[in-house]
């Protein structure tokens, strides 16, 4: 179970975390007596709860919503804002010191206010946590509970001594944190996702195990905040999911900013001595010890269906793969969905609120919205970014769809250029001898903003000589989309057309 | 000093390029076992891949005039023997396992150095040079009679199947202090010549579903202009191919895309030349004639800064278009490599490279690499010390591919090459 940071009283720790549990957690907060029967009841109020519970209500069911935490989840809370936030203070950071390479000047003293970094980040978060507060639920009509959420049957959940019955159940309980099974991991005391963001002292040295998307975004952080950073990650190359170049310019990227990589390198063992861990580290027949004063952990993420009764709703789950549902997102209780990432592969936050709105479709409209109909983007928050949408060029070749790629190296990009942000390509997979866009990954500073693009063009059809007729605005790094779209046009001038092109010129 | 204008023509420059490459082999080797020094260091131990292209330079050195024809049989015979023989136990400083080699071995005594890796592509360039052997040596002597025997069983003795992954791939190596890499042979790279011999194993063959899984990580890229099967490193693009002739036959993926893996080669030329062109790093004297990113010598690790903006800089690394990693470092053997696909190109870049970075050729001989961004004495800037042995063997077998194809010619002649070719589904041209 995470901890429970409001009645652990590690937050507020100031006016801001003050903001952000009014909204979130209300102190003096006393749960509504229940309706008779709700149509909709919302487990966790996560991105998925919440915006289930909002387009439940909106279309004029009888929602509640159960959270034991903070409104919000991980998202607001201990995930996407706190990160981001962070991330931009860091990349400042990084500017900085590469003022040079702009023709700029190197501020003379350089040293990272690691209190301010955090105080920023909380008086961000609290101003992002209006969106999902309890007040905005309230006036949306829906009944807010606090309190651990669990099934006592079928059709029914209690939450704090209080029971609810419903016509629907929403489970949208989210994931948490793997712990590594490292021995002397949990005596020696770690970070996850839930409590980094704590912080208000800077760990001098950070040991981050775990290179996937969450590991490399908070290890790329933490050094360009000035932590001596090391990132151990038990595969050859960072991101495993992301295609090879992609991961290999972010490794680039974090050797260029200082950050220490231990690739196909496990961690065996942890100890404390003095103040500093020590941690074990094998890569093959290589062993080696590092000594830090944190270690961050982000191998994975464990779908919360612990605690919830399942059983007795006949809801059937795995303690990996989350909650089992269909392509309706419906459980083995035809009156249950699921959404988010209690129950995803691919664990978002816009994951979350798509499954979310298909989820409160089906369950409460005898809808057929299918989860595999969706197009779903994502976005690595490195620097450079790294962005995906559909299919990679490989499971194109694993389904024996033939394939190709234009590519644009964000070297050829003029914009790219003129802002020094070069590291990175385009790469637009399309099925060979058409325009049907399969996918793309990008690699790019704003990689994540551009990749909409391309979501856009996938969804609604639009082919890649499509794109080519779109203007871009001059100059800009997107501008690099339409010059993959240009080069596809170019190969669609056979000899035949441009023999013909060019009789007519000369005639 | 520089001869300018050049009063070789092509064919003698080649020449001595090449004879200058086949004098490697001469004086870095151990004429006791046969092994063949990795470079021209001190203490530099052998590597068992610049064996196979010792193995394959033989011959090329007998049809030159270089080398007595039993000389090359002699030297061969005495390699063969020594692998024959040699310690195939789990012991650590053992030379090999499984019919497979480690990376680096003494170069006296033939044990293993470095704790490295029982390296199943290094195994398989040993191997390709072993069977090339095997093809040119036909007489009815004795000792080319035992060539013969001794290349087939080395050949045969290899465990393709014991080094595959649980996908079918093939692992990059297995070290008996912790077992199998984490690492497996994905393509596209150099690691082709390991799927081919694989599946034209008579004893352990690898299964076809093996190269399916090899082929699935392809990436068929349209890059500056020009469609291409992508791989960073030009060396990637010759290694297997010194050996195979690829020149129109195709596998399925090839089929596909209308063109083949000579035609691949050629392509990935011409974008090495395109990125110099492109010098999206800034680094100098890239451009027309100073190509060539590939896995070789460096200056060592450390930083450099032009306009303010700072690059990292490498020891021996694999090189590569367009992401990198360049440091500004440009290899002569890999335009050279490329002569037999894109000479039009090549022979000029190398011509470029000998009139103006006199100190990279000396005699004649190219040296790993050189730097121009980095100070040095001279305008070839940082360059690389003495001489490697996967320079020269590369730089011998493809001018003779160039100037009379007698490596592919003998490989076409070698049954496993075709078995293998075969079973990864290539069909056409001379197969
Ligand atoms: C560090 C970090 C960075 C991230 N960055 C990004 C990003 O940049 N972009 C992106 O798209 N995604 C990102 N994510 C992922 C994203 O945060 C999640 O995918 C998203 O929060 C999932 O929303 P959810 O509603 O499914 O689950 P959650 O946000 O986890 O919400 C579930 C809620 O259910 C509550 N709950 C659980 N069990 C019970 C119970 N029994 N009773 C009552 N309540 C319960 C929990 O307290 C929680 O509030 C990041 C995640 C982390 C950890």
């Amino acid at each position: 179970m995470p901890p429970d940071k409001y009645s652990s009283g590690t937050i507020p720790h100031d006016d801001h975390d003050r903001e952000l549990l009014d909204n979130v957690h209300p102190p003096t907060w006393r749960n509504p007596q229940p309706a008779d029967k709700y149509t909709l009841v919302v487990l966790g109020a996560g991105t998925a709860g919440l915006v289930a519970a909002h387009a439940a209500a909106a279309l004029g069911a009888k929602v509640a919503i159960i959270e034991r935490n903070l409104l919000g989840g991980d998202s607001l809370n201990v995930g996407c804002v706190p990160s981001k936030t962070i991330i931009r203070t860091a990349r400042l950071y990084a500017e900085m010191r590469n003022a040079e390479n702009y023709g700029a000047q190197v501020p003379g003293d350089i040293r990272v206010d690691f209190p301010a970094v955090m105080e920023r980040m909380r008086r961000v978060r609290a101003r992002i946590s209006r969106n999902d507060s309890a007040r905005r639920l309230i006036s949306a009509g829906v009944d807010v509970y606090f309190g651990e959420a669990r099934f006592t049957g079928p059709n029914a959940v209690a939450v704090e001594g209080k029971t609810l019955r419903f016509k629907k159940a929403l489970i949208a309980t989210g994931a948490r944190s793997v712990t590594p099974s490292v021995p002397g991991l949990v005596e020696a005391g770690y970070l996850t996702n839930e409590n980094v963001f704590d912080l208000t002292d800077r760990p001098p040295c950070l040991l981050v195990i775990g290179g996937g998307p969450l590991g490399c975004e908070l290890a790329q952080a933490f050094c360009r905040l000035g932590s001596k950073t090391i990132i151990a990650h038990d595969e050859p190359l960072f991101l495993p999911k992301e295609e090879r170049d992609a991961a290999q310019l972010v490794s680039d990227a974090f050797a260029r900013d200082g950050i220490e990589i231990r690739l196909n390198t496990t961690a065996v063992n942890v100890r404390v001595e003095g103040k500093q861990k020590l941690v074990d580290l094998v890569n093959d027949d290589n062993k080696s010890t590092v000594a830090v004063d944190e270690i961050l952990t982000e191998i994975g993420r464990a779908p919360n269906v612990e605690g919830l009764n399942l059983e007795a709703a006949g809801v059937e789950y795995d303690a990996h793969i989350g909650i089992r549902v269909n392509d309706f997102l419906q459980t083995t209780n035809s009156r249950i969905y699921a959404a988010g990432d209690a129950c995803l592969e691919h664990k978002f936050t816009h994951t979350a609120d798509a499954s979310a709105r298909i989820a409160v479709q089906n369950a409460l409209f005898l809808g057929r919205k299918k989860l595999s109909a969706l197009t779903i983007p994502w976005c690595t928050y490195t620097d450079p970014e790294v962005a995906h949408v559909g299919l990679y060029a490989r499971q194109a070749r694993e389904k024996d769809i033939p394939v190709k790629t234009f590519t644009v190296p964000m070297h050829d990009v003029d914009r790219a250029i003129a802002d020094g942000e070069e590291e990175g390509f385009v790469k637009i997979h399309v099925r060979e001898s058409t325009d049907k866009i399969l996918g793309a990954t990008v690699v790019a500073r704003h990689a994540g903003e551009m990749i909409n693009e391309i979501s856009l063009a996938i969804v609604s059809g639009i082919g890649l000589s499509t794109l080519a007729r779109v203007i871009h605005a001059y100059p800009t790094q997107a501008g690099a989309i339409k010059m993959a779209a240009d080069a596809y046009n170019r190969t669609r001038l056979t000899p035949a057309r441009k023999w013909l092109s060019t009789r007519w010129l000369r005639w | 000093m520089a001869e300018l204008p050049h009063p070789l023509s092509d064919e003698a420059f080649l020449d001595k390029l090449q004879q200058s490459a086949f004098d490697y082999f001469l004086e870095a080797a151990n004429p006791a076992n046969g092994l063949i020094a990795d470079t021209t260091r001190d203490h530099a131990p052998a590597s068992i891949a610049v064996v196979g292209f010792a193995l394959s330079a033989y011959p090329v050195g007998v049809e030159r005039g270089w080398m007595p024809r039993v000389d090359a049989a002699e030297r061969t015979l005495v390699t063969l023997r020594f692998f024959w023989n040699s310690d195939q136990t789990e012991r650590p400083e053992a030379t090999g396992y499984k019919g497979f080699y480690y990376h680096f071995l003494d170069l006296k005594s033939g044990a293993r150095v470095w704790r490295s890796e029982l390296s199943i592509v290094d195994s398989a360039l040993l191997l390709a040079g072993v069977l090339t052997a095997r093809s040119y040596f036909t007489e009815n002597t004795q000792n080319e009679t035992e060539i013969r025997e001794l290349a087939d069983a080395l050949y045969r003795r290899a465990d393709w199947q014991w080094a595959r992954t649980g996908k079918g791939t093939v692992c990059h190596g297995w070290k008996p202090e912790c077992g199998f890499l984490n690492y497996e042979w994905q393509g596209y790279n150099e690691a082709f010549i390991v799927y081919v011999l694989g599946l034209g194993s008579p004893t352990h063959p690898l299964s076809e579903s093996g190269y399916r899984a090899w082929t699935a990580t392809y990436q068929w890229e349209h890059l500056y202009g020009c469609d291409f099967l992508y791989a960073g490193p030009l060396f990637i693009h010759q290694f297997s191919h010194a050996w195979i002739d690829f020149r129109g036959i195709q596998d399925r993926f090839m089929r596909e895309k209308r063109s083949d893996y000579f035609e691949n080669s050629r392509r990935a030329t011409y974008i090495q030349r395109e990125y110099a062109l492109r010098n999206p790093h800034g680094f100098k004297d890239y451009g027309e004639n100073c190509w060539g990113l590939t896995a070789d010598d460096g200056p060592g690790a450390g930083t450099l800064s032009i306009a303010g903006r700072e690059h990292r800089v490498f020891a021996y690394a694999a090189r590569g278009v367009p992401y990198g990693p360049d440091d500004g470092t440009i290899s002569g053997p890999a335009a050279l490599g490329s002569l037999p696909f894109a000479p039009e190109i090549a022979l000029p870049a190398v011509r470029h490279l000998y009139e103006r970075y006199p100190e990279a050729a000396r005699n004649y001989r190219l040296a790993s690499s050189f730097n121009p961004t980095l100070s040095g004495s001279g305008p070839h800037g940082w360059l690389s010390e003495g001489y490697f042995g996967l320079d020269q063997g590369i730089v011998v077998l493809m001018i003779e591919n160039y100037r009379s194809q007698l490596i592919w010619r003998l490989m076409r002649r070698c049954p496993p090459i075709g078995a293998g070719l075969r079973r990864a589904g290539f069909r056409g041209g001379w197969l």
